[in-house]
């Protein structure tokens, strides 16, 4: 695990601060995956073989109709599920065969995840959300937790709201502290699913400014699922899927 | 971290109040009833005023004879077992006489008193604490001699001359006898076994005062050892020997003899458990039963409270979601589960301890129980930390658990399991 940690602080520690930031240099591979549900009477084919990699400081999109396997496939690439078959690859390592508690340490250090519908916890304030993944990093104390956490808000522009609580904030504003929360880890790559779905238009467009500048200014790698064509056409990939195979 | 989760338990008390209500109530409600118990206990068995000294005090509170046609025969001692086999010990720093109290009636301003009288030798009063309020104790020469003297409690003082002070000297009636008062004390809860009476009258006037050798009686010694830890265990040993020495009487008739020095606890857990002939006093089955009962005292109220905290996990399945997704491993979910817990545990702790010290005010004001005044220690309060701290854990290790293996999608999604 710690050279896990070791890789992850010098690849982003050599990131560019400016300009496009893809690299040739996996961050994530996906191998012939397939995922299938089953019940005692149903198997469902979530997923089926899929190829997929996705390249440090790159920003994708995946696309495809509702049950086509996109959100499936998100937590695959979290490490938040198994896949039934095939191997997944987190900086050049195969992970598949990992402990939970192995999984957690990595997710902890290498993923950030934001959700369509912020899953912030309602009972501590802003910045004690966005402090939650550097709880459970080992060995960090309260003041650089704090420091991070600071930081992080002030890169989502909330740097004035870090008392405030979740029901204080409005949908966009909540969006923004779900991704300051993602960043405060610094993970190799940012897990987004549906970011804007639960947003109108205005705070939908200001929440991918947001995640396209990460990208582009700070080179964070994202994935983002999303049904809006508009918005994955801002990225640098779309990936469609249907029916849970990869069609383009 | 763990600031986090007093934070998030503090919180979710607050939030959830009707939950907290009713996991507090269960939780402080048992632990009342538990430290009271636990305040009785400890006001019967511990060091107190007029046994200060009884962790140094070993009693023997019964003879046992094996007769020879399977009968058993259970009994205090006569006055000539203490003296023959008792009182020649040499371990003991002192030894003393008391006996059960007897009810004896007397009349005070033309009213009808019924009065718990104790036969005791003059050791007796070297050997317990008794603050006097007015004159003096019985001495052992007056013993000796069987003046009829005695010693009064302050209630019975009050009942007959209206005050305790001036008392020493005067003459009360007991039964058909005048005695010459010695001295006041303060009245004595009757839960002290080995001590308490509303008059202490010296043990040469009880009508089972025999001079022959007759073994059984209705006398106790009290046997003081010196201070330092191996002397108790030194006059238990002693004593067992002697007792391998005893005649018996009747050889025809009784088989075996048996009696043991026990601590005060003990000598009523070998009661309570039958064990009056054998060498274990009772104590651990006594204990493994006092164990075994306030855990299932505990587990209804508990059951109560993991049911409550499962449904309370559902309803934070996102957090538990968010946590898992940010690399929270199952035993992180489960120590932050159980600090919340044992923050509720705490404060239905405190709670239980205010609830009872309430309910030993209104137990001391009833006279429930005549003269006893229980309170709680230190003593009590560090078991009540303790209970309230087992009792979090109990109520919290399967739902943690239970937390701990929600899959982070399901969690995420609100509980639910299956594809999208």
């Amino acid at each position: 695990m710690e050279n896990l940690l070791a890789t992850s602080t010098d690849t982003r520690a050599q990131l560019p601060l400016n300009g496009p930031a893809a690299e040739e240099t996996p961050v994530l591979q996906l191998t012939n995956i397939e995922k299938v549900y089953q019940t005692s009477t149903i198997e469902t084919v979530a997923l089926n073989r899929v190829n997929l990699t996705i390249n440090r400081g790159e920003f994708v999109s995946i696309m495809g109709p509702s049950g086509c396997g996109k959100s499936t496939l998100l937590s695959l690439m979290g490490l938040l599920d198994e896949p039934t078959s095939g191997t997944i690859a987190v900086d050049g390592r195969l992970v598949t065969s990992f402990s939970d508690r192995e999984l957690a340490a990595i997710r902890n250090l290498k993923i950030g995840f934001v959700f369509q519908s912020y899953h912030l916890i309602n009972d501590l304030s802003v910045v004690d959300n966005v402090e939650v993944p550097l709880l459970y990093r080992p060995g960090m104390g309260g003041k650089e937790r704090r420091k991070r956490a600071l930081a992080a808000l002030d890169k989502v522009g909330l740097s004035a709201r870090t008392g405030h609580f979740p029901s204080q904030l409005s949908g966009g504003q909540r969006q923004r502290v779900a991704i300051a929360r993602a960043l405060a880890g610094g993970p190799e790559i940012i897990l987004a699913d549906e970011p804007t779905g639960n947003l109108d238009s205005v705070m939908g467009e200001e929440i991918m400014d947001l995640l396209l500048g990460l990208n582009r200014q700070d080179g964070v790698t994202i994935v983002m699922v999303t049904h809006d064509e508009h918005q994955a056409l801002k990225t640098q990939r779309v990936v469609r899927f249907f029916d849970g195979s990869q069609v383009g | 971290m763990l600031l986090n989760y007093l934070k998030i338990a503090w919180k979710v008390l607050l939030r959830r109040k009707f939950f907290t209500f009713i996991s507090l109530f269960g939780i402080s409600f048992t632990l009342m009833i538990m430290l009271v118990v636990m305040a009785m206990v400890n006001h019967i068995t511990g060091a107190q005023a007029p046994e200060k000294r009884i962790d140094r005090m070993l009693f023997v509170s019964l003879l046992n004879q094996q007769l020879r046609d399977g009968g058993n025969m259970n009994s205090p001692m006569s006055a000539h077992f203490i003296d023959r086999y008792v009182r020649t010990l040499k371990t003991p720093a002192t030894v003393a006489l008391t006996s059960m109290t007897s009810t004896v009636t007397s009349f005070a301003n033309n009213e009808s008193l019924s009065l718990d009288v104790r036969y005791t030798d003059g050791n007796f009063w070297k050997v317990t604490d008794f603050e006097f309020l007015d004159g003096r104790p019985f001495t052992g020469q007056e013993v000796s001699r069987a003046d009829r003297v005695c010693v009064i409690s302050e209630h019975t003082a009050r009942a007959f001359f209206g005050t305790t002070k001036g008392v020493a000297g005067r003459i009360m009636e007991l039964g058909i006898y005048r005695y010459r008062i010695a001295g006041v004390v303060p009245n004595v809860p009757v839960i002290r076994f080995y001590s308490s009476a509303d008059v202490w009258v010296p043990y040469t006037l009880s009508t089972s005062y025999r001079t022959d050798s007759r073994l059984d009686g209705e006398f106790i010694p009290i046997l003081l050892a010196g201070p330092g830890a191996e002397a108790l265990p030194a006059i238990r040993a002693e004593f067992a020997q002697v007792m391998r020495r005893v005649e018996v009487p009747d050889p025809k008739a009784v088989k075996k003899l048996s009696a043991h020095a026990d601590p005060a606890l003990a000598s009523i857990t070998r009661q309570l458990t039958n064990h009056t002939t054998t060498e274990d006093d009772g104590m651990g089955v006594f204990l493994l039963g006092c164990t075994v009962l306030g855990l299932l005292f505990m587990l209804l109220p508990a059951l109560n409270l993991v049911n409550l905290n499962v449904t309370r996990i559902l309803e934070r399945s996102s957090e538990i979601g968010v946590r898992k997704a940010f690399g929270a491993s199952g035993s992180a979910l489960v120590g932050q589960f159980l600090v919340e817990n044992l923050v509720l545990a705490g404060v239905g702790g405190l709670l239980g301890l205010g609830l009872a010290a309430g309910a030993l005010h209104l137990l001391n004001g009833s006279h429930f129980i005549a003269y006893a005044q229980f309170g709680l220690s230190w003593w009590a309060f560090g078991w009540g930390l303790v209970l309230a701290v087992v009792f979090g854990l109990m109520s919290g290790v399967y739902p943690a658990w239970k937390m701990s293996r929600l899959h982070p999608m399901d969690a995420l999604r609100g509980g639910g399991s299956g594809p999208q």
